[in-house]
């Protein structure tokens, strides 16, 4: 490590190692340098989302839609607030994180230790806001059918307001038998069955006058297109699937790949948390048992708490790009 | 080390609160949405947007530059770094965005329909 840290005086022998001309030791560096290409990476997909987006501009799910639940308040549409919250969840331990690497400069022991365990738990913190935020994702709200050629339909009352499939769907007596493995020819399944079938909901929607469907298209308004009664038939007679909640092949909420790129985005964004979390535990505990004391250096503290604000940085734009754009 | 290190908290909590403000900011925007920002566009994207765009750099300016301490460093390592970022994400975005625009204006205008 002596080597790693020491900056010799070895202006003069540029190739004979030991020199650091960008002024950072070469852990540091390739931190750096690996924060560079893991920024591209993310940009990537977030250059892909935006690819998508502007493709399909007409009818992509609005985020303040989507993403409006509070924990502890049922029912209630606050969009925002949450990931608003997490937000600063990570913002403070990025704070907590900068704080011991300064206090690791001055070589005080105690102070690392506090602001580290904080930071651990603060991403502990973030990655289980992340963990109900796509619970609430995956299991949906109001539920949706899909028509043959693709396109999303949901349900609105006469004020617009959502209504859920559970408010309206008939119960027809029909048997639905969940097609599995044993029963099928030739490696045949399928996912769990909706709690409603298609009939179902077209038999509740005939029995409910006041429900319109409400599809994918964004008017001028920069609001989903609300069909006639009558128009609303003529679409609902093409459901071909019940959709609830989302995963990977269909969801509730409109364009398929929304919700792909959702689940890949911020999964590999959790996925970084979770491992900078891991690290900084790594970390905690060479602290507490002196190693960097010994080391007169606690550099490493300095890295990973690289890693961690890049974590933060990546965030940011994840935030800007799911939630407010 | 080769710089010394003074101990700047009180720097660090003034860029915390520089953070705070403009994410209370994004949020009162975002739940606002004030028309005149949310209904005129600017070059493909509604103003709202751009403003929420433009103070998520400032905040990644202030994570990369304060938190990262990337202004204690030699101009040769944030150049390294910064500059390939820069160059590349706004090549990346500017071939990505036009092509997505052009698939929609395909799909919109001409023979091949995604009118379902």
């Amino acid at each position: 490590m002596e080597a790693t840290v020491t900056t010799a005086n070895s202006e003069g022998k540029t190739w004979g190692g030991g020199n650091e001309p960008m002024g950072a030791s070469y852990g540091k560096l390739m931190m750096w340098f690996f924060i560079v290409s893991d920024a591209l990476t993310f940009s990537g997909f977030l250059a892909a989302y935006g690819f998508s987006r502007f493709k399909f501009i007409e009818t992509w799910p609005l985020a303040d839609e989507v993403f409006t639940h509070f924990p502890f308040m049922h029912g209630v549409s606050a969009p925002m607030y949450y990931v608003a919250l997490m937000t600063f969840i990570l913002i403070f331990s990025s704070v907590t994180m900068v704080l011991a690497v300064d206090a690791g400069h001055q070589m005080k022991k105690n102070k690392v230790v506090l602001y580290m365990f904080l930071t651990i738990i603060g991403g502990l913190i973030f990655v289980g806001s992340q963990a109900w935020e796509w619970k609430n994702f995956i299991k949906g709200e109001y539920g949706a059918v899909e028509t043959k050629g693709g396109s999303l339909l949901q349900f609105v009352d006469k004020d617009g307001k959502r209504v859920a499939l559970a408010d309206f769907a008939a119960f027809l007596p029909e048997e639905r038998e969940q097609l599995t493995r044993n029963k099928a020819k030739w490696f045949m399944d399928e996912p769990a069955l909706p709690s409603y079938s298609v009939a179902e909901v077209q038999a509740g929607f005939k029995a409910h006058p006041e429900i319109l469907i409400r599809t994918e298209v964004i008017t001028k308004e920069k609001k989903k297109t609300i069909l006639s009664r009558a128009e609303s038939e003529a679409r609902l007679s093409q459901a071909q699937y019940v959709v609830e909640g989302a995963n990977l092949i269909r969801n509730e909420y409109g364009s398929k790949l929304f919700a792909d790129f959702f689940f890949f985005i911020t999964g590999f964004h959790g996925f970084h948390v979770f491992s900078g979390v891991i690290i900084n535990i790594i970390i905690f505990f060479n602290v507490l048992i002196g190693t960097y004391e010994k080391r007169r250096s606690y550099e490493m503290v300095e890295k990973v708490g690289l890693y961690w604000h890049f974590v933060d940085l990546v965030w940011v734009f994840v935030f800007t790009v799911f939630y407010l754009v | 080390m080769s710089h010394e290190h003074v101990s700047n908290i009180g720097r660090i909590w003034k860029v915390f609160g520089i953070l705070s403000a403009v994410t209370v900011v994004e949020v009162i925007l975002g739940i606002l949405k004030p028309d005149a920002l949310h209904m005129n566009n600017f070059m493909g994207m509604n103003l709202l947007n751009w403003i929420f765009y433009a103070l998520t750099v400032y905040k990644a300016y202030y994570i990369v530059y304060a938190f990262m301490h990337m202004e204690g460093e030699k101009s040769t390592l944030r150049s390294a770094v910064v500059f390939p970022l820069i160059f590349l994400i706004l090549y990346l975005l500017f071939i990505l965005l036009t092509e997505g625009d052009y698939i929609y204006e395909v799909f919109k205008n001409s023979t091949i329909k995604w009118n379902f």
